[in-house]
């Protein structure tokens, strides 16, 4: 009951002065809103790239040929001389050495990648320059995730007869045919001046950040070795599934064994590397973990400087009331009365001003910021209640305890 | 049983050290009655400030012991302090002391508030007392809306709400002009005529005439003590106040 009294005086103090009140509530308003706004634009972002990288394929493994000197360096004083480069070629037989069961148990399935640069397709009077195009076999779509609007994809037998088939993106179909995607197949296009049969139109995936997923042509990987890089014993990388996401540590192990013993090196000279989408997948999470904590910090250091406000009205209060705190005390208010009464106004003022701004992030959340739809975390709003409880407890209690501690004849001789 | 509703004994009260020593109560002792009417007398100075801080509990003794309603004062903490001012005594200041931007009815239930009275019973004690001292239709006033002699008249109501033993008035009428002045005593007056112990503070020599008693104070010591009239028995006996 003195709780609920407690709680009636301590209302009749914010109401007292309105104006003061709502600039301080404005003040922890601002600070847990935004918390709330940037918390949510770094979850945001990250949601958006853990989703961009699951596009681009399930439990992947990607093998390239190493491009630093160390290989070549460190195999000198052995087998290999001179400017040899057997070492660094990625073959198909290295590819179908990774499926065998015994060795490697945990690999699903592999693609060969045969990329060329500075691809341009043209169909009747439109051109389109290909951001990503890729000559390979057509388990490739499967690890890709990739699925089909129209058509259909080519077959193992075009893939290594180099037919003159390709599937292609849906952002590549709307240049080259317009709208109606799905008419594009069927159509022969020109690729660099190479006729080819559209076999396939991709479904979309969605373009989120920097590159464009839908922006690809995929060919024959031997189409790709005769027309566009020339004859090469070496694939550009192969593409590798592992069984399920728990087994991608255990699938690389098993790459890098298969590997070293076909290409006689060691983990000190390797002339490939192995990277595992769980590590690309890490380290994109640390970075948006990392942008998130900084985001967070610098609405922490606003929410602090609104927390600042609270205490500083709260002692302007105090030192405004010191004569009806006098007043009270000489009525029989124990001090234990009069520190709820003003902690019971300050935490009035921060828990007003957190329901709001909670309020506040919601409906600043909702709009997008940055290029991605930021999204609020449940956590951050109950942290966000429980911060500004906190606040109005941490930054009242002083200025309620320096009211308590008055003493009643000095507090009512004060004018 | 022990009928004195103040009992001091030797009270001193000393502000400061050594050669900045004051002694603003020197070695004071009186016993004030159930059902007086006191008046302490005093110039500026005299101490009579001191002796009301004491006796209202606002401040403690440096030696001595003050026993209130038969309660030694010097062994109560702070807590127990504040319980006493809220039951055992009812304050009137000079400037009213009235919480500003609170209705009057809410000034005059403070106290039960204190005193964790339930929230129905509290009104109505409120709006009883207030119209005994003839203001029931300016409950729902601010101190604000209020003239001098009435905002007195609600602290009077607010120091009786409780019923407590022993009225304290702190030169009651000295923001007043005579004819609110006459009213607030007459009210006094007709309180203490009903039983009421009321120890008044007041440098003004007509309105300590109208006590029963009168205390006059210098350099911290009783000079006079003086009674003009005896205490009301019949009054005191059935009086309210327990």
């Amino acid at each position: 009951m003195m709780i609920a009294e407690s709680v009636r005086f301590a209302l009749t103090g914010v109401m007292a002065n309105k104006m003061r009140s709502i600039l301080t509530t404005l003040g922890i308003l601002i600070g847990i809103a935004s918390v709330i706004i940037l918390l949510a634009v770094g979850a945001g972002t990250s949601n958006a790239i853990k989703a961009q990288i699951g596009k681009l394929g399930t439990n992947v493994l990607t093998v390239s040929r190493q491009t630093t000197a160390g290989g070549r360096s460190a195999g000198g004083g052995q087998t290999v001389t001179g400017p040899r480069s057997r070492g660094t070629n990625l073959t198909l037989q290295d590819m179908a050495a990774l499926t065998d069961p015994v060795m490697g148990p945990d690999v699903a399935a592999t693609a060969p990648v045969v990329t060329a640069q500075n691809v341009t397709g043209t169909y009747q009077d439109a051109t389109h320059a290909v951001a990503t195009f890729v000559g390979t076999t057509p388990s490739y779509f499967s690890i890709s995730n990739d699925t089909l609007a129209a058509g259909s994809y080519f077959s193992d037998g075009d893939a290594s007869n180099g037919t003159a088939v390709a599937v292609i993106g849906n952002t590549v179909a709307q240049d080259l045919v317009g709208n109606s995607v799905t008419s594009a197949v069927g159509q022969t296009i020109a690729l660099n001046g190479q006729n080819f049969v559209v076999s396939g139109v991709l479904a979309q995936k969605g373009s989120s950040g920097l590159n464009d997923p839908d922006d690809i042509v995929v060919i024959p990987y031997s189409a790709a070795q005769d027309k566009f890089t020339g004859y090469s014993p070496s694939l550009s990388s192969i593409s590798v599934q592992a069984k399920s996401a728990d087994v991608m540590n255990q699938a690389q192990n098993e790459i890098q064994m298969i590997l070293d013993a076909r290409h006689n090196v060691t983990s000190a000279n390797r002339d490939y590397q192995v990277r595992n989408q769980a590590q690309i997948l890490t380290t994109a999470t640390t970075t948006t973990a990392t942008l998130t904590i900084l985001l967070g910090a610098v609405a922490g250091i606003s929410l602090l400087v609104g927390g600042i406000g609270v205490m500083n009205i709260m002692l302007v209060t105090v030192t405004e009331r010191t004569r009806e705190i006098g007043i009270r005390k000489a009525i029989g208010a124990s001090r234990g009365s009069i520190v709820s009464q003003f902690l019971i106004e300050s935490l009035i003022i921060s828990l007003i001003g957190g329901v709001l701004g909670i309020a506040a992030g919601y409906i600043g959340s909702a709009f997008p910021l940055l290029g991605t739809q930021p999204e609020v975390q449940w956590w951050t709003v109950w942290l966000s209640f429980m911060v500004s409880a906190a606040i109005g407890l941490i930054f009242g209690i002083y200025p309620a305890n320096k009211a308590a501690k008055l003493r009643p004849i000095d507090a009512l001789r004060y004018e | 049983m022990n009928d004195a509703v103040i009992q001091l004994d030797s009270v001193s009260k000393i502000y400061g050290k050594g050669e900045a020593e004051v002694r603003a109560l020197d070695s004071v002792s009186i016993s004030i009655d159930r059902g007086d009417f006191v008046a302490i007398i005093g110039a500026s100075g005299s101490g009579k400030s001191t002796m009301m801080n004491i006796i209202g509990c606002l401040d403690g003794a440096t030696q001595g012991t003050y026993h209130l309603d038969g309660i030694d004062t010097g062994t109560l903490d702070e807590y127990q302090l504040a319980q006493i001012r809220n039951r055992k005594i009812g304050f009137v200041f000079q400037n009213f002391n009235l919480i500003p931007r609170t209705r009057a009815v809410d000034n005059v239930s403070m106290p039960l508030a204190y005193a964790k009275v339930h929230r129905k019973e509290r009104r109505e004690r409120a709006l009883e007392v207030l119209g005994s001292v003839g203001l029931a239709e300016r409950a729902d006033h601010k101190p604000s809306q209020l003239s001098g002699g009435q905002q007195q008249r609600v602290a009077i109501a607010r120091a009786l709400v409780t019923n407590p033993v022993l009225l304290l008035a702190d030169e009651p009428t000295g923001a007043l002009d005579s004819k609110s002045s006459h009213e607030i005593l007459d009210l006094f007056e007709s309180l203490h005529a009903s039983g009421r112990t009321i120890v008044m503070i007041t440098h003004e020599a007509d309105v300590a005439a109208r006590a029963n008693r009168v205390v006059r104070f210098q350099d911290g010591h009783i000079i006079e003590d003086r009674r003009i009239r005896a205490i009301n028995a019949h009054a005191v006996a059935t009086a309210v106040p327990a």
